[in-house]
């Protein structure tokens, strides 16, 4: 009772990215207070997907494993999950804020009545007392995230309802393994008591996963342009940067929303959280939507004929001119000098 | 009876253009400078709605959001399109509601009006939940299909979706009553009609015709569809106890405004030589090479 759960999405027998990274915060959560941590997982033919799991600290894996739960349907999990939340009463729920996530958690916090977060950037404990009442709640979660487009950072509480649920986007959190000898328990769930034909109102008729084209997250090099880049031709010359250097091309929002770019090279709150070694920011100016998505690149190097853009302040470097002079003078000086 | 679809959609300050007086000095978010947008992916929520209308005989889109008495405006917004109605969800017992309390209120509006679909943005640019849609789906207690980009086939209690997701797409199939929520990446909304711009430019709410300085009585006798239907807490039969900041189980501790920390950063110009010193620093630190 009362511990920390995290919902572990699962693709192809494998669990995803953003899960992992969720159960070694949730890890680092459930020490912090003295709470287990258990993982949920759903779907089909799962034998064998602890191994997965309990390296990263997992003390209980509840296991819900039928022919009528993958790929993810909406109704089936919630059910599941609403189900197993009203017996396991958990303090904290954190989910993925993926297409699953983002479906799954608002639905399952309606039924059971609680708060939830969207798309935190960070998760810590802190103190409360209520104004009015004057009641103190000790180790709430303070679920802190951007708002308003990113112009606010709001630190939200669920003082009275359970679970305090919260999503976060793939990226934000660091995987870590906790201890690849680590062993648990496996609690097995009875789907066919819970799963009615009802919950199987809506029927997948085709679904093609299709990996991702354009995969900038894992790009060593990130050559991101801006709506300072100005056209859609300009863009060209940040595609020969990045193949030259052995990296890929990101974007801003308003590069995007110009059509600059295709969406799924988006960087930002509202697109791809990255983390290269090196993030070359080209006529961006460096709104916070777009930072929260780059601030943690170990090495920013801001190009923009602005002295006063905000970028500026985050980067390691900062070249003032215009990105169509500068470029081709990168390109030319890194062949000249290797190999 | 014809099918009903209900769009749920939100006017928004349009967060994408934030400029400097955006800010009050206190670090609060100064509503009054943002222009007030109809949400974009609203948009693209009835533009879903109208291709319905297109494909099947007898169907009615009713456009519904929740705000203050000027959201009125997304309403109209929605009936220059071809929305054929609109209800306003406004009363200042809603204020300081969250997701959850949001899509109490909703559901019971929709509840009333009893529609075989309902369609809604995916999300709101200044929230960024995506909850609302979800939510309200469970308080109405019937499926939902979030991330759709667009519907390919309607029958009378069936229809098929296509989704976007972020790998590839998903083909489903969901029985009506049934929730959609429509994703950016669907179709843009159908430019307003001259026609419907003309037949509606002045649908109001009753609110709205208390401050007119003009005489509506007599439009508003000959031609009743200019009258914007407003619902209050009384009118929903809601429980105040599920709206507003006792509804929600979400508080705000803390707003901070944002500002990005300053680090040491080397200046450089677009000379020659500033340029080949960097690009040498980062060959010789093995940052790139």
């Amino acid at each position: 009772m009362h511990n920390i759960f995290v919902y572990c999405e699962i693709e192809d027998g494998q669990v995803a990215e953003v899960s992992l990274e969720l159960l070694t915060k949730g890890r680092k959560l459930a020490n912090e207070i003295n709470r287990k941590l258990e993982a949920v997982v759903i779907g089909h033919n799962l034998k064998g997907i602890e191994d997965q799991i309990f390296p990263y600290g997992v003390d209980v894996i509840h296991v819900a494993d039928n022919s009528r739960l993958y790929p993810y349907l909406t109704l089936p999990h919630a059910e599941i999950i609403v189900n197993l939340f009203k017996q396991e009463e958990p303090e904290i729920a954190i989910f993925g804020a993926t297409s699953v996530g983002r479906d799954l958690a608002p639905r399952v916090a309606s039924s059971l009545k609680c708060g939830l977060t969207a798309d935190c950037t960070s998760l810590v404990f802190g103190d409360h007392t209520e104004n009015k009442t004057g009641k103190e709640y000790k180790n709430l979660l303070y679920q802190i995230r951007p708002a308003f487009g990113g112009n606010i950072i709001a630190t939200i509480i669920n003082p009275d309802t359970r679970p305090q649920m919260a999503t976060v986007r793939e990226g934000v959190m660091k995987k870590e393994i906790f201890n690849s000898t680590h062993k648990g328990e496996i609690k097995h769930v009875n789907v066919d008591t819970i799963l009615k034909e009802s919950h199987m109102a809506v029927e997948i008729l085709e679904r093609h996963i299709e990996k991702q084209k354009i995969n900038i997250k894992s790009a060593p090099i990130i050559i991101s342009g801006g709506y300072g880049v100005g056209s859609k031709e300009n863009f060209d010359m940040l595609y020969e940067l990045a193949e030259v250097l052995g990296g890929e091309v990101g974007a801003s929002r308003a590069a995007v929303d110009a059509g600059f770019v295709d969406h799924a090279r988006q960087v930002g709150q509202t697109g791809i959280t990255v983390r290269p070694k090196l993030y070359i920011a080209c006529g961006i100016s460096g709104a916070v939507q777009h930072t929260a998505g780059m601030n943690e690149s170990a090495k920013i190097i801001s190009i923009n004929n602005d002295p006063k853009a905000p970028i500026n302040q985050i980067a390691d470097y900062t070249i003032i001119g215009n990105v169509a002079d500068i470029i081709p003078k990168m390109i030319k000086f890194y062949k000249k000098n290797t190999k | 009876m014809s099918f009903r679809i209900v769009v749920l959609a939100k006017q928004v300050p349009d967060t994408r253009n934030v400029g400097k007086d955006a800010m009050k000095a206190d670090g609060t978010v100064n509503r009054s400078a943002l222009p007030a947008i109809f949400n974009p992916e609203d948009l693209h929520a009835l533009e879903q709605a109208l291709s319905v209308k297109d494909r099947i005989e007898d169907a009615e889109v009713i456009i519904l959001t929740m705000g203050p008495p000027r959201a009125a405006e997304v309403i109209r917004e929605a009936l220059y399109r071809g929305a054929t109605s609109g209800y306003l969800i406004t009363d200042r017992k809603f204020a300081g509601s969250d997701t959850l309390a949001t899509s109490y209120a909703i559901s019971l509006a929709v509840k009333k009006l009893e529609p075989h679909l309902v369609i809604a943005g995916r999300q709101a640019i200044d929230g960024d939940t995506a909850q609302v849609g979800p939510q309200v789906a469970e308080k109405l207690n019937i499926p939902q299909v979030t991330y759709c980009e667009e519907i390919l086939e309607v029958k009378e209690d069936e229809l098929v979706i296509k989704r976007r997701l972020e790998r590839g797409i998903e083909i489903v199939k969901g029985k009506t009553p049934l929730l959609i929520t429509v994703h950016s990446s669907a179709p843009q909304c159908r430019p307003r009609h001259a026609k419907l711009l003309m037949q509606y430019k002045h649908a109001r709410t009753v609110s709205e015709l208390v401050d007119e300085t003009k005489d509506y009585t007599e439009m508003m006798t000959n031609k009743p569809y200019l009258r914007i239907e407003e619902w209050s807490v009384a009118d929903l039969d809601a429980d105040v106890q599920y709206l507003g900041l006792s509804g929600s189980p979400t508080k705000v501790k803390k707003i901070e405004n944002v500002v990005l920390a300053h680090k040491d950063s080397v200046a450089l110009t677009d000379e020659d030589k500033d340029i080949d010193y960097l690009m040498k620093e980062l060959i010789d630190s093995h940052v790139i090479g």
